[in-house]
């Protein structure tokens, strides 16, 4: 391997308002190799990536490119310097089209300052043919999938001659043949000598794709080494900074009565035929790749969105769920996949979002009861080890597995009988992961039920009970936890298998 | 000396509006005499009480995201509406009621196309403002309403020594306070405007929230209506000219975000009074009237500013507010 450092950062420190975001971090890239940040959320990464594409400024320390110091003062100036980011959560205008969005900000003009589409069209087609793309110039983005965008996104950065490409989560939001085909891209652009620094919390995909990993904790370099030298275990050792000893706090519990039961629920176009049951006691999951329906059912279930027919039988009794708060009166609850969207209010405080649920618990006898509030909040916070300066404190200054965990708070003072998890470990660092697992398990205990929409295979095969596999829009497989393995469940997604009896 | 920082810091952040009401209360004193005058004083604060019940209204639709740009034309046919049925039945409890009823009705008519017809809230509003206005001068043929009597004891008497538009807004901020303090309704209102999606997500019924928004700025603005026609003595259709934005301008200095969200009673009322303040002494040291436009709408973008720059959360302008809202149907 060429052993020619590209980039190096030096001693780089940054401080936010009580926070001291970095703490000298020192930091090198390799040419031609991929580099992965590891580290729980909060740790520091996205500091440093920011810093290197000159959105942040550090306080102190230096950024080297072929050992040459440099001042990267804003992103434009970091694309000169050949470096491009690939955000974790990518905006982009729906109506735009292929060729707009690679030339965004740097269309080619003529004499006048009038775009030259000619040039446009022609370079788009070329550098879609070389990276073997199949879409034409004029698609709009709306018609694309986020893999596609992704892809796009690099592109982008090649067009522009980026020799430092940093991946923010580039895996989380597509499927895993999607993820196939951004390795082989990644392993491609390493080929023509760039370097890729890659940041990702799935750590089996890291191992796939890592030339060398990085550790970050606490703002610290905990580790730096080539990936032979490391496994899985060590990594998250190093993360959380002590031994993981089991993955999933997995406990055998008795499973009673039918306590969901879904018959025969449709939603014309979206899902059909969607026949479950879930047990007290048990926990479910949903399989399936991204754009299989499970989050779709889920929703119609919760009262979020709406379904054409079918029924829902709660203990026993067939309910009527038309919207969020019938599905909360009797007693099922929904963790959305996408916290910002549907899960806070982010310039409100903790105390706010986690009471927000449940409003006639601390207003009542026309006031608020503060202190009421105070001790139900207090109390959640600390039963549920959820880290803030105080309970005023806006949430979206809080790190991202601790404003998941205040969104569970929320509906945890309901005590749900049913408690809906979409994708709830997504983009959450290891010990917050940990501590939503072991709330599902002893919610389990208390004989209620819990239902996970996971994309992450170990996680359904290391906790739930029983596992329902969705694809394209309809439950394709059932399988039970002796019978767990994630070739029979890939089989099941991918619709090459659908077992009998299912529908 | 880290806690020594974060406590200035929140001093800073809290209380920043209402030193700044202070000191500007000083300098306006220092450089004219004639301003700490009771006489002066009492003008103002009558003056002020009728922009400032508007404020309060936008206040809340601002927090919940919404906006108000009816208020200034819908306060002219409440009031024009009010004034005739004084004329018509000499009873002021009649008069008030009318008022609050024509307040009330066309800001269910807003609700309705925001909330159930999910119209943007400026083009709805702005419907609403170029209608109501037109109403009111089609009731009074353009003409205004004058010779009646007691009406103008409400606008213009005193219990003790305090004016009674003062008492009414006093009532008022105090209500508006405990709405948004005390209330459900209050939370949800915040919640709504911080994150819809998030708090259709958690149970809140959003159309209610809005609805009741819309209920309660009818009834400021149908008050607002009566004393503004009272204090002038006359029923005056094409009164209250632009006075939403003197209530929006009061909102936003008084730090209510424009992303939704945030805002608070105290925080308006300081900018209510900023800006009163602010016109009466450039009045008082005879100020150009252009120049005084001038200044004002310099403040708001100053306000505005300082928002986004302290809460360092997106630019969310206006119009950027409108497109995020005009395409939220799914």
């Amino acid at each position: 391997m060429n052993e020619k450092i590209k980039l190096r950062v030096s001693q780089i420190e940054k401080l936010f308002p009580g926070v001291k975001a970095l703490d000298k971090i020192d930091f090198a890239v390799k040419k031609g190799s991929v580099h992965v940040l590891c580290g729980e959320n909060g740790a520091g990464k996205s500091t440093l990536m920011k810093i290197i594409n000159g959105i942040y400024q550090p306080d102190s320390g230096q950024i080297f490119i072929d050992e040459k110091p440099v001042k990267i003062n804003n992103p434009i100036q970091a694309r000169t310097l050949g470096i491009s980011m690939i955000f974790q959560e990518m905006s982009y205008v729906p109506e735009m089209t292929v060729e707009e969005n690679i030339f965004l900000g740097n269309l080619p003009v003529k004499r006048f300052g009038n775009v030259n589409w000619k040039e446009v069209r022609q370079r788009t087609k070329e550098l879609l043919l070389a990276e073997n793309l199949p879409y034409s110039p004029t698609t709009p983005l709306k018609d694309l999938t986020i893999s596609d965008i992704q892809m796009l996104e690099i592109i982008k950065a090649i067009s522009y001659k980026s020799d430092i490409i940093i991946m923010d989560e580039p895996t989380s939001a597509i499927t895993h043949k999607e993820v196939e085909k951004l390795f082989v891209k990644i392993r491609d652009l390493k080929a023509r000598g760039v370097s890729i620094i890659y940041i990702s919390h799935k750590l089996d995909e890291v191992f796939q794709i890592a030339d060398e990993i990085t550790v970050l904790r606490d703002g610290t370099v905990v580790e730096s080494h080539p990936k032979e030298e490391l496994d899985i275990e060590t990594v998250i050792a190093l993360m959380v900074g002590r031994k993981l000893t089991t993955k999933f706090p997995k406990e055998q519990i008795d499973i009673g009565e039918d306590m969901l039961k879904v018959e025969n629920l449709n939603c014309t176009n979206v899902f059909h035929n969607i026949n479950f049951h879930v047990r007290k006691g048990e926990i479910l999951g949903f399989a399936g790749l991204m754009g299989a329906g499970r989050t779709e059912v889920m929703r119609s279930l919760f009262g979020l969105d709406a379904k054409t027919s079918g029924v829902v039988k709660i203990d026993g009794q067939e309910v009527t769920i038309t919207n969020v708060r019938q599905s909360i009166e009797h007693g099922m609850v929904m963790l959305s996949e996408d916290r910002r969207r549907y899960g806070i209010i982010p310039m409100r405080s903790v105390k706010e979002n986690t009471t927000l649920s449940y409003l006639k618990r601390v207003f009542y006898g026309y006031r608020n009861h503060k202190k009421v509030e105070k001790k139900l909040v207090s109390d959640i916070l600390n039963k549920m080890r959820i880290k803030t300066p105080t309970i005023d404190t806006p949430i979206a200054t809080l790190s991202g597995g601790n404003q998941q965990k205040v969104v569970l708070a929320k509906w945890m003072i309901r005590n749900p009988d049913i408690l809906i998890l979409d994708e709830p470990t997504r983009g959450i660092d290891v010990g917050a992961k940990l501590e939503i697992y072991k709330l599902m398990t002893d919610l389990a205990k208390e004989g209620k039920v819990v239902i996970i929409v996971s994309s992450e295979l170990p996680e359904v095969i290391g906790m739930c009970d029983r596992i329902y596999v969705m694809a394209k829009g309809t439950i394709t497989g059932e399988i039970n936890r002796e019978d767990f393995s994630q070739e029979l469940i890939m089989r099941y997604a991918t619709g090459t298998l659908t077992s009998d009896g299912v529908n | 000396m880290k806690i020594e920082n974060n406590f200035w810091n929140t001093v800073k952040k809290k209380y920043s509006i209402y030193l700044i009401l202070v000191a500007l209360f000083i300098v306006c004193s220092l450089a004219n005499p004639n301003f700490l005058s009771v006489n002066n004083l009492t003008n103002i604060s009558r003056q002020l009480s009728v922009t400032t019940i508007l404020a309060l209204g936008a206040t809340m639709l601002i927090i919940s995201g919404m906006l108000d740009l009816s208020s200034g034309s819908v306060l002219a046919l409440a009031g024009v509406f009010a004034v005739s049925a004084y004329k018509a039945t000499g009873s002021l409890l009649i008069a008030i009621t009318v008022g609050i009823l024509t307040g009330v009705i066309c800001n269910v008519i807003n609700a309705i196309m925001i909330s159930t017809f999910k119209a943007p809230p400026f083009i709805a509003t702005l419907a609403m403002l170029t209608v109501a206005r037109g109403v009111a001068l089609l009731f009074t043929k353009g003409q205004n309403i004058l010779q009646l009597g007691n009406f103008v004891e409400l606008g213009q008497g005193s219990i003790g020594i305090i004016p009674i538009p003062i008492i009414f807004l006093i009532v008022i901020a105090i209500f508006t306070w405990y709405l948004l303090n005390h209330t459900r309704f209050g939370r949800s209102l915040y919640a709504v405007g911080g994150n819809e999606e998030a708090s259709i997500a958690s149970g809140i019924n959003v159309h209610k929230v809005k609805y009741t928004a819309f209920i309660i700025n009818g009834l400021f603005v149908g008050i607002a209506g009566v004393l503004f026609m009272s204090r002038v003595n006359a029923g005056l259709p094409n009164g209250a000219i632009n006075y939403e934005f003197t209530a929006l301008t009061a909102a936003i200095i008084g730090g209510t975000s424009f992303s939704g969200g945030v805002g608070t009673v105290g925080g308006t009322l300081a900018g209510a009074f900023i800006v009163g303040f602010l016109d009466n002494i450039m009045n008082l040291t005879n100020v150009d009237s252009y120049m005084q436009q001038i200044v004002r709408g310099t403040i708001i973008a100053l306000a505005v500013i300082y928002d986004i720059r302290t809460r360092n959360r997106r630019a969310n302008s206006m119009l950027g507010r409108i497109e995020d809202k005009g395409v939220d149907g799914k």
